[in-house]
Parts: structure tokens; C-alpha cells; sequence
């Protein structure tokens, strides 16, 4: 095949860049912090770490002195002697390292546990502002797939990299002890070593970061058509997307993988020469040495042994900076979540609600998004009383679903107060706030669980026979009946098994089972067929009754039967009354309503 | 079915399993021969090493001969060289060819992925899909380009080592090769152990992960009812089955992982013993007892990793038995061995007492449709959710098939024709107008990539999209969906029909949707849609009484039944069902200001936000 460059879309190389972020200690030191709790296990888990790593170092030492005094000097005791002390290190080690793995995997786990409990601890409190920033995806891939990458590196990398650096301490002061011109033969290697890490690491970090950022591609591309396979499937489009997918995104990632396995082949070999040269320079003069009777045989076999030893961590250790440059840039980004200010928080001094009658004011309420100074609602002033419906009503982005947002605390008013008999929103609790409010979305979100589920979760413990009652009372009963398992059924995913319309009157279920004293409804747009609007009216009126409403209201019927209209355009309220008030007003009402009505 | 998470819990795949992926190995059958030739290579190479050893020792160091010294010095540089180059290829192709598997069994996927049914795909969750593509074919990568090498050359080094032995002395090969036994019996143990232990692991975390989506899915849900208390619990719990299910693997990690290091260092121990006392006999020289250990000891570093490499290809095992899963399943629907190429069709449909039942549900979707449309007519359907009206549809191009009966278009059975020449010829505009990320042109163009960018222009005007797009900096150069400009539900509506009029079918099935936009929209989306329906067999699934009076046939549907038929006049004069859904609407169809241009709006700042904007 031809080979053609591949140029990936902005994004991904943008997220190339992204990657480009060196090993940031103050990163790493947050992330130990969280080791704090578990110190005493940790430290037990060091001590058995230094005994086992000992009495692995230890090993080629007594193959010396068995060679040395028993074998060459003809010794049969000693050779017993150092082979019983031989069994007794090895069992240390055994015993050892079995506590050690254990202790520090168990940490290792224990932080990961914690650090996705404090995710999503903090998510449960981080403002919906902050929901519209950051997909569904990236929220997943931090919790999930960071996380992960964390704890593969707590759990194995750093159990290998804290045994790697005991092993070649230990053996660089056995090496120097024994024999301090070999040893140092021995070490002569090591700036070259260094030079060839500092080399390899710099070539493979931008080889990685663009294989990451392909993968990414790759991932992006197969979500979008996984999604829409049904599209793909209506226009036939399966060849044609698979050319695309085999000759641009997968093997631009295929070329990248190829790129950065290029580069690591090369550095393991210039250990493995560097391992050699050293071994035959210790073999050349050591040997010599022995020859002088400077030294035994026993210590150039052991020096032997020892470079094979000394080599290997070194291999490994450089080998694992690279994952620790990649955990650490998902370390940050794990942190950066954390490090979301909560923009919607209760006062440090809140109290609970009590029990409201459904009194609601808007005092000089404006609104504006932190990170956008155009006013969206300005110096709203509304006087709601207990049981009262309100229908707001008005064009495309008027501020309508900013009032009821601001209502429901979602976010906080730029000025002005919001109250609810009285009480400002923000100096109570947001808890014993939606605990008397109920919210029903135009989309309404069933979770994956049971029908029954779904309408208990507007009140957690309420009997079965509560929510039959709930779902009778909203016309929701007939249906579930006739479904599988009746209230039993599982909805699937986003409730995609059921109709909207179904979907819509188990929300409202939900809701009344809650029994909220002020409601917000955002009536559903989404075309339903005629019956079924007629069940979904008659259940909105039974919902409605002696709560305080708001209501973003789409359909006539709705709004001439609120008990007042409120008109908001450009963020402003510029008319409110009944029906019929407005109409005789001529002024917006009266548009809305001319257009809206004809066909 | 929930997905496919909860299969084979009790029965994870055996390692087998990664034997049937040989399929993909047969490509690159030189590589890979070339790389065992390597790795074969590099295992005899490093077994000379304690011979030399041995020379050094005995020869060198106690007869005191020192031109041997310099030559075995020269030696071990020379084997260090050859080893280096021997392993910097064959990690190089191990690393390539592992890499093109991954690329390959990718492809695989994603052509399955394609062709699978609708049946299928709606029973299965994306995420799940997505992490098969990814996540499995990486841990089969892994394996391949890892661990697979390292048992290879640990079975290589270990048969040459033990006949090296052997041959040195055989009594004392045996008793030092005596710890290998539990070893080998340890760690196939282990295997299949810890590859069930991986699999609920595996589990766990797919259910902590859809706990979490759910959770942010349903963000508002959660905040509007305070439910954040329980949710935090519900997802404590499952945060905590996945920390126990992870030290289940260690603990079972961490009893072999010694022990298999205590095992070698007996190895040693016992060569010192017994062949101690041979040397001390006189029957065996200091060099030869040195080099027996040292044979012994290139063992331990391998064997070390042996629960590592137990560990990937369990891990390899399981995402193999997921992708082979995918990869295996056969689409229910495709065109037949000899399918017939449907030439341009005039646009007769005919269902011919048709039934259908969905895969794992009780009720029957469909039952006895019999209905026969002519060319170019204008077919609507109304009746309530459930009612059948989207699976009558769903037919014509075959996304599912019938139980029972045929659907017959301008008079072959759909199901003996080419897929692509059936599906090409029917244009579909669903309720919910999915874009891609791509630009607003290609997405014109979707079903017909090579489309020149006047027929784009045109398809775009006769769906009053053109001016919209004008709107835009880049026109249709503009990138739309998730990382680019974010259209409102109408504009998309219109990219959708503009998309569907450039295939230029002969058969139209509208979701009449138009609802959710405000009037002016909306009578511009009327238009667009009375261009699209012009000369074609089109079929509607209305709400609106507008198109329901224009059509030339209705279709009313209750519980998969087609119970009322004609054209308005005479369905209005009948009385039933049509009746009661006409007056109704009437009375009620006067849908006021819609608010949803607000969704929109919002939407470009809050895309997570939008179900309650």
C-alpha cells in the first residue's frame, strides 16, 4: 500500500500537546497524601521490604562463601553451615515478601477506593454549571479510566519500583564491601547507562503521547458510529466508514503504536551490551586480581552473579518511568477534578427549611454565567402565593428555565433574593430544600432499575402500595400493568423501552410520591399521540392541585388554565395576569398567542 | 438482557480461548517464525554464558592461566554484542506484529460492529461495544506483544537448561530440578484461578462504571429530589465489591509470586548440598558446581514473572472470549447468497399478512398486516405510542425481519434481495436527527459520499437549510456534533432531510417530528418535507392533522393491528377510533409558543443540561 501521511483532525493533536506536560512533583505528593491513613501498614510493609530485599541480596553471597570456605577450602561443616543459613535467608525472603505484596497491594487498593469515594463525593455536590463543561465521558474517563491507570501504578509499579531501588542499594554497598576497585569497575558503566535513559526517555515521551492521542482518535470515532449505527445502517454507509476507519483513524494509530515500538526495541539491547562490558571487564582484572591472590574466586563468581542483578533493576526502573509519566498526567487531571470549586454550596451557617406553605418571591433577581457577563434575567420580581399555578411563557431563550433553575438552587441569583416563605435559598439547606420541591423534566431520566424503583425514588422507604396509588393517581397503572414483569420490569438504559409518553407519567409518578409543596414542570415538547397527551393532561392537573407551580408551559390548555401567566422576554418580565387579561391587553401575550394558535 | 455484562460469571473463558485467535496470527507467519528464530537464538547464546563461567573458574582463576581470562573477557563482550542485536529485533517485531494484530482485530470489530442488527444493537449497551474495540484488544496486544513472547523463550530457556543439566550430571539435575514440580503445578493453578478472579474484577468494574454514568446522566434527577445520600451509598457499595474483588487477585498473586522465588533458591540450595559433596569427593570440579548454579539461577528471573505472565493471558483470555463473541455473532439480517441487485424501484410496497415479534418480549409488535401501497402514493400512520406504527416502518428496509408474512417492495420479498440496493432507494428521517462530527456538507452527503457540491447545495436548499448554513463562518465547511458548532433541533431536522433528499429515494419514511420546534421553523420544515414527499412513496408517521388529511391512504393502529383504513373523508364519516384521535386533536392541537429553540440555545452552553432547559 501506498504510504500516505495521515493528518489527524485538530483535536487530536491537540490532545498530542495536552499530553506534554512533564512529571509534576507537587502532583505526586498530593497523590502520596493519600497514603497518610494507611502509614502504620506502610511501614510495616518497608520494614518487610528491607528484610526481604537482604536476604535476596544475600543470596550470591553465601554461594561465595560456600565456594569459598567449604568447597575450595575442602570445609564440610562450613558449607553446611552456609547452606542452612542460605535456607534460612530464603525463607525470610519468602515469608517476607508474602506480607509485603500483600500489605502494600492492600494500600494500594485502599487509596484507589478512597480517591474514587472523594470523586464522586465531590461530584455529587459540583453545581449543574459545571455538568454543562464536562461530558458524561470525560466524568467517566477520570473516575474510571484514570483512576485505573492510578492504581495499576500504586498496586504493581510501585511494589516493582520500591523493590528495584532496596535491591540496587543493597547491592551496591555488598558490591563495594566486597571488593571496592571491582565495584567500582562495575560502576563505571553507569553514566553511559544514565545517558541512554535520558536519551530514550526524551524520544519516547513524544513516541507515547502521540499513541495515547491516537487511541483517543480511535475511541472518539468508534463511540460516534456505535451510537449511530442505525443511521449507518439506513444510508448503507458500512463499506465506506470501514475504508475510513481501517486506512485513516486505525492505522494512523497503527503507525504510531509501530513509531514507539521502534524506539523501545532499542533500549533494552543497550543494557544488555552495557551489561556485557561491564561483566568482561570484571572477568579481565578481577580475574587478573585473583591471579595476584589480591582476591578469591569465590568473590569474582559472586561479582558476576551480582552485575546480572545490578542490571536488572536499573532495565526496570527506567522502563516504568515511562508509566509513571503517563499515571501522573492522569493524576492531574484526577486532582483538577477535585480541585473544582463547588460554585452552589450551603452556608456554612444553613438551617433546614421547615415546612413550607409555597410561598415564592423573586426579589431584583439578575443572573448572569460566571464565565459570560451577559445578562440573562434581569431584575425579575415575582410574588408567588401558596398553591398559586404560574405558566411562563415566552420566545426562544428568554430566561424562562434560568427562573425555575435559580428556584430550584441550581445555580445562585448575581443579585437579588430568592426566597421561599421567606426564608433566601441561600441560607438553607439545598437537601431541605428539594426535599419539598419536585422537579419534573422535560426529558424525563429514568434510571436503570425496576418501573417500581423508578417511582421510589422520589421517596425512598413509601410502601408498594404508595406507589401504586402514585401511579394510579397519574394514569400510569393501566400501562405498567400490561408491561412484563408489571412494576417489576426493568428499564433499560435511559428507559428506552418505554414510550415517552410512558416515561413522562412514571416521572410524574415520581414526583407525586414525593409530594413536594412547590413543583417545577417543564412540559415535555416531544409529540406524543393524541390518547396518550389526554392521560398525560388529566395526570399534569391531578399534579398540580394545592402546590405552589411553576410551569414552563408549551401547550394552550396549560397555560389558560394557570392561574396566572407570566410573559418573560429578553430576561425581563413584561406582562403577567390570567388569560384573559392578557388577551385584552393586546400586547405580547396576545402575539404569542396569535401566532402560536394558527395552523 | 441487560447488556451483555452479566454472561459467563460462572463460566470464564479457559485459556483456550486465546487459541482461537490464531486466525488473525496466519498473516504474519514470517514474523512471527522470525521472531522465534530470534528469541531461540537469544536463549542459546545465554546459555553459553556459565560455561564460560565455568572456564573462567577452573581453567582461568585455579590453574592460573590467564590467556583464557582475556579470551572469555572477549567472549562475554562478544555474546553481550550478539544477544543486544538478537533482542533488539525480536522485540521489535514482537512489538509489530502484536500491533497489527490489534490494528486488524480493531478492523474486525468495527466491520461486525456495522453489520450487526438493530435486534442487536438494542439489547447491547455502547459502552460495553466501545471497551470490547478498545480495552480487550489492547489486553490482547499486551499479551501477544509481551507476556506470549516471555512464556515462549521462559519454555525455551527452560528445556535448555534442564538438557544442559542433564548432560552435566544427571543425579544432580534431578535432585536440583526436584522444586520445578510444585512450581509447575503452583502456577497451573493458578491460571485458571486467577482468571475467574479476573473475570468478576472485570464485572465489577463494568457495573462501577455504569453506576457512574448513570449518576451523571441523571444529574438533575438526583439534585432534584436530594437523592444524593443514597446515591453516594449505592455507588459505596459497588466501589467496595470492586476493592474486594481486586484483593482476591492479590491474595492469590501474592502467595505464588514468593513462592515461586523460594522454590529456585531451593534449586540452588540443594545444588550446593549434593554437589558439594561431589566436589568435595573429588567427582566434580568447583567451575562445574558454579556453572550448574548459575544454569539453575537463569531460571529465577523468568519464573518470577511467571504470575505476571499468567496474569496477562488470563487477562487476554477474557477480552479474547469478548471480541470473539462480537466477531463470531452472524447479523441475522443480510442479503442472501444470491441476492437480487433491485433495480431502480418504482415504489410498490406491499406487507402481506405480516407479523412481528421482538427477540425476549411477550407481546407481538405487529400481527396480520396486509396492506398494499402504490407507487408514489402518501401513506400516514397514526395511532397511539406502542401502537406499531415505527415498527411497521422499520420493515420496509429491513431493520428487523418479519415473524411471519413478507414485505414485498414493487413486488420481491425484502428478504431476497441486496441489502445495499434495497436500503439505498429509501430515505429515512428519524424523530431524533443524528449528525456526525463532520462537516454540515459531508453530513449532506452521507449517504452518498461522492456527491458534487452543487447536488449538496441544491439537497441543502430544497430542505431550507441552505441559509442557515450561509449563516455559519466556515458555510458548509462547518463542523457540527460534539466538537464543533452545536445545531438547534430544527436546523438539524433540516440537515437530516437534506441528507435523505440527496439520496434521492424512491421510498420516504418520515418520523413527523416537527413539533418540537417553533412555528416559523416549523413551517419552514413543512415546506422542506411537502419537496421531499413529492413524487416518492412516502410513508409518515403523523401527529399533525395537516399531512394526516393529505394523505392518500390512512393507517390507523392499535395494539399492532392496522383497525382503521381510508382516506380522511371516509375514517371521519366512519366514526371509531379516527374519530375520537381527530376530535381530540382539535380540541387540543394547538400547540402555543414552543420553547424548545430555548433547548438550543442553552444547548450550545449546556449539552448536559438540555432535558431540563
Amino acid at each position: 500500500m501506498a504510504k500516505t501521511i495521515i493528518v489527524p483532525p485538530a483535536y487530536v493533536t491537540q490532545s498530542e500537546e495536552l499530553y506534554d506536560k512533564g512529571y509534576d512533583p507537587k502532583v505526586a505528593r498530593r497523590l502520596f497524601g493519600y497514603t497518610r491513613p494507611y502509614m502504620n501498614r506502610l511501614s510495616v510493609a518497608m520494614v518487610l521490604m528491607f528484610f526481604a530485599s537482604a536476604a535476596a541480596v544475600a543470596g550470591p553471597y553465601f554461594v561465595k562463601i560456600a565456594i569459598d570456605s567449604g568447597l575450595t577450602a575442602q570445609n564440610y561443616d562450613a558449607l553446611r553451615y552456609t547452606v542452612l543459613a542460605y535456607l534460612a535467608a530464603a525463607v525470610i525472603q519468602w515469608v517476607c515478601t508474602y506480607y509485603r505484596v500483600n500489605i502494600m497491594s492492600w494500600i494500594g487498593q485502599a487509596v484507589i477506593y478512597d480517591l474514587r469515594t472523594a470523586l464522586f463525593q465531590h461530584l455529587q455536590q459540583l453545581s449543574l454549571s459545571f455538568y454543562s463543561r464536562y461530558s458524561v465521558g470525560r466524568v467517566i474517563t477520570r473516575v474510571i479510566n484514570d483512576v485505573e491507570t492510578l492504581r495499576d501504578f500504586l498496586t504493581w509499579a510501585v511494589l516493582a519500583i520500591t523493590r528495584d531501588i532496596f535491591t540496587l542499594i543493597m547491592i551496591i554497598i555488598v558490591m563495594l564491601s566486597m571488593d571496592l576497585r571491582l565495584a567500582l569497575l562495575t560502576f563505571s558503566v553507569l553514566p553511559f547507562m544514565v545517558l541512554a535513559t535520558l536519551l530514550f526517555r526524551k524520544f519516547s515521551r513524544l513516541a507515547y503521547r502521540k499513541v495515547r492521542a491516537a487511541i483517543s482518535w480511535v475511541n472518539s470515532v468508534l463511540a460516534e458510529n456505535v451510537n449511530g449505527v442505525r443511521v449507518v445502517q439506513a444510508f448503507s454507509r458500512q463499506a465506506y466508514n470501514y475504508n475510513k476507519f481501517a486506512d485513516y483513524v486505525n492505522r494512523y494509530h497503527l503507525e504510531r503504536a509501530v513509531d514507539a515500538a521502534r524506539l523501545a526495541s532499542f533500549f533494552s539491547p543497550v543494557v544488555d551490551v552495557l551489561g556485557a562490558i561491564a561483566t568482561a571487564l570484571v572477568v579481565w582484572f578481577g580475574g587478573t586480581a585473583v591471579l595476584g591472590e589480591k582476591i578469591t574466586a569465590g568473590v569474582l563468581v559472586a561479582f558476576v552473579l551480582y552485575i546480572d542483578r545490578f542490571f536488572d533493576p536499573i532495565r526496570d526502573l527506567s522502563r516504568r518511568f515511562d508509566a509513571l509519566q503517563s499515571t501522573m498526567a492522569g493524576g492531574e487531571r484526577i486532582l483538577a477534578l477535585l480541585d473544582t470549586d463547588i460554585d452552589v454550596q450551603d452556608a456554612s451557617n444553613a438551617r433546614d427549611l421547615p415546612v413550607l406553605k409555597g410561598e415564592v418571591k423573586f426579589d431584583h433577581v439578575s443572573f448572569h454565567y460566571s464565565d459570560d457577563p451577559q445578562p440573562v434575567l434581569t431584575d425579575i420580581n415575582l410574588h408567588v402565593h401558596p398553591g398559586e399555578t404560574v405558566a411562563l411563557v415566552g420566545e426562544t431563550g428568554a430566561g424562562k428555565t434560568t427562573i425555575v433553575k435559580l428556584l430550584s438552587r441550581f445555580h445562585d441569583p448575581t443579585a437579588g433574593r430568592v426566597l421561599a416563605d421567606g426564608h433566601d435559598l441561600r441560607d438553607v439547606t439545598q437537601s431541605s430544600l428539594r426535599r419539598q420541591m419536585g422537579i419534573v423534566l422535560q426529558d424525563p431520566f429514568l434510571f436503570n432499575g425496576s418501573v417500581k424503583e423508578n417511582i421510589l425514588f422520589g421517596r425512598l422507604g413509601a410502601s408498594d402500595e404508595d406507589v401504586v396509588a402514585a401511579a394510579q393517581a397519574v394514569g400510569a397503572h393501566g400501562f405498567i400493568l400490561r408491561l412484563k414483569n408489571r412494576y417489576e420490569t426493568s428499564v433499560e438504559e435511559g428507559g428506552v423501552l418505554l414510550s415517552v409518553g410512558q416515561r413522562q407519567l412514571i416521572s410524574f409518578a415520581r414526583a407525586l410520591l414525593a409530594d413536594p409543596r412547590i413543583l417545577i414542570l417543564d412540559e415535555a415538547t416531544s409529540s406524543v399521540d393524541t390518547q396518550t397527551e389526554q392521560i398525560i393532561q388529566k395526570a399534569l392537573a391531578r399534579l398540580l392541585k394545592g402546590r405552589t407551580a411553576f410551569v414552563i408551559a408549551h401547550r394552550l390548555s396549560t397555560i389558560t388554565s394557570a392561574d396566572r401567566i407570566v410573559v418573560i422576554e429578553g430576561g425581563r418580565i413584561v406582562e403577567q395576569g390570567t388569560h384573559a387579561e392578557l388577551l385584552e391587553k393586546r400586547g405580547m401575550y396576545y402575539e404569542l398567542y396569535r401566532t402560536g394558535f394558527q395552523e | 438482557m441487560k447488556g451483555t455484562t452479566n454472561y459467563g460469571i460462572l463460566n470464564p473463558p479457559p485459556m483456550k480461548t486465546l487459541f482461537r485467535l490464531r486466525g488473525f496470527l496466519k498473516p504474519y507467519v514470517w514474523q512471527i517464525a522470525a521472531n522465534i528464530l530470534c528469541l531461540l537464538l537469544v536463549t542459546g547464546l545465554s546459555l553459553i554464558v556459565p560455561q564460560i563461567i565455568e572456564q573462567i573458574v577452573d581453567d582461568g582463576l585455579l590453574k592460573g592461566q590467564v590467556q583464557y581470562l582475556v579470551r572469555s573477557a572477549a567472549i562475554l563482550l562478544a555474546l553481550g554484542l550478539g544477544t543486544a542485536a538478537l533482542n533488539l529485533a525480536q522485540r521489535y517485531l514482537s512489538a509489530w506484529t502484536a500491533a497489527r494484530i490489534g490494528y486488524d482485530l480493531r478492523n474486525a470489530l468495527y466491520d461486525r460492529i456495522q453489520y450487526l442488527t438493530f435486534t442487536y444493537h438494542d439489547h447491547t449497551q455502547t459502552g460495553q461495544l466501545i471497551s470490547r474495540c478498545i480495552e480487550d484488544v489492547r489486553a490482547i496486544q499486551d499479551f501477544m506483544g509481551d507476556s506470549l513472547i516471555q512464556m515462549v523463550q521462559l519454555v525455551f530457556l527452560a528445556v535448555g537448561v534442564i538438557t544442559l543439566l542433564v548432560l552435566a550430571n544427571p543425579t544432580l539435575a534431578l535432585i536440583s530440578l526436584l522444586p520445578l514440580i510444585p512450581m509447575i503445578m503452583m502456577t497451573t493453578d493458578f491460571g485458571g484461578r486467577v482468571t475467574r478472579l479476573f473475570y468478576a474484577v472485570d464485572l465489577t468494574l463494568g457495573d462501577l462504571s455504569a453506576r457512574l454514568q448513570e449518576n451523571v446522566s441523571g444529574v438533575q434527577v438526583v439534585r432534584a429530589f436530594a437523592r444524593e445520600p443514597y446515591e453516594i451509598d449505592r455507588f459505596d457499595k459497588t466501589n467496595r465489591k470492586y476493592f474486594d474483588s481486586r484483593i482476591k487477585v492479590i491474595s492469590e498473586w501474592s502467595k505464588v509470586m514468593p513462592t515461586t522465588s523460594l522454590l529456585i533458591t531451593l534449586g540452588t540450595i540443594l545444588i550446593l548440598i549434593f554437589g558439594g559433596q561431589l566436589v568435595l569427593q573429588g567427582k566434580m570440579t568447583v567451575g562445574g558446581i558454579v556453572a550448574f548454579n548459575a544454569y539453575m539461577l537463569m531460571l529465577s528471573a523468568p519464573v518470577q514473572q511467571i504470575a505476571w505472565m499468567v496474569n496477562g493471558a488470563g487477562e487476554a483470555s477474557a477480552g479474547a472470549q469478548r471480541v470473539l463473541e462480537i466477531i463470531a455473532t452472524e447479523p441475522e439480517i443480510q442479503s442472501p447468497p444470491n441476492a437480487v441487485t433491485l433495480p431502480p424501484l418504482s415504489g410498490r410496497v406491499e406487507f402481506k399478512h405480516v407479523s412481528l415479534r421482538y427477540l425476549d418480549e411477550k407481546s407481538v409488535a405487529l400481527t396480520d398486516i396486509d396492506l398494499a401501497v402504490q407507487p408514489n402514493q402518501l401513506i400516514a400512520l397514526i395511532g397511539q405510542t406502542g401502537s406499531g406504527k415505527t415498527s411497521l416502518v422499520n420493515l420496509i428496509p429491513r431493520f428487523y425481519d418479519v415473524t411471519e408474512g413478507a414485505v414485498l417492495v414493487d413486488g420481491v420479498d425484502v428478504r431476497e434481495v441486496d441489502l445495499g440496493s434495497l436500503r439505498k432507494q429509501i430515505g429515512i428521517v428519524l424523530q431524533t436527527s443524528l449528525l456526525f462530527s463532520d462537516t454540515i456538507g459531508a453530513n449532506i452527503a452521507y449517504g452518498r459520499p461522492d456527491a458534487t457540491e452543487d447536488e449538496v447545495i441544491a439537497a441543502a436548499k430544497a430542505a431550507q437549510a441552505h441559509e442557515f448554513i450561509l449563516g455559519f463562518p466556515n458555510g458548509y465547511e462547518t463542523i457540527v456534533g460534539e466538537r464543533g458548532v452545536t445545531l438547534s433541533g430544527g436546523q438539524r431536522q433540516r440537515v437530516a432531510i437534506a441528507r435523505a433528499l440527496l439520496m434521492n429515494p424512491r421510498i420516504l419514511i418520515l418520523d413527523d417530528s416537527t413539533s418540537s420546534v417553533d412555528t416559523q421553523t416549523e413551517k419552514l420544515i413543512q415546506e422542506a418535507l411537502d419537496h421531499l414527499m413529492e413524487g416518492r412513496t412516502t410513508f409518515v408517521i403523523a401527529h399533525r392533522l395537516s399531512t394526516v388529511r393529505r394523505a392518500d391512504l390512512i393507517l390507523v393502529m392499535e395494539n399492532g393491528r392496522i383497525v382503521q383504513r381510508g382516506k380522511h373523508a371516509e375514517l371521519l364519516a366512519q366514526g371509531g377510533l379516527y374519530r375520537e384521535i381527530h376530535d381530540l386533536q382539535l380540541n387540543q392541537d394547538h400547540a402555543f409558543v414552543s420553547e424548545s429553540e430555548e433547548v438550543e440555545s442553552l444547548e450550545t452552553r449546556a449539552s448536559a443540561d438540555h432535558s431540563f432547559s
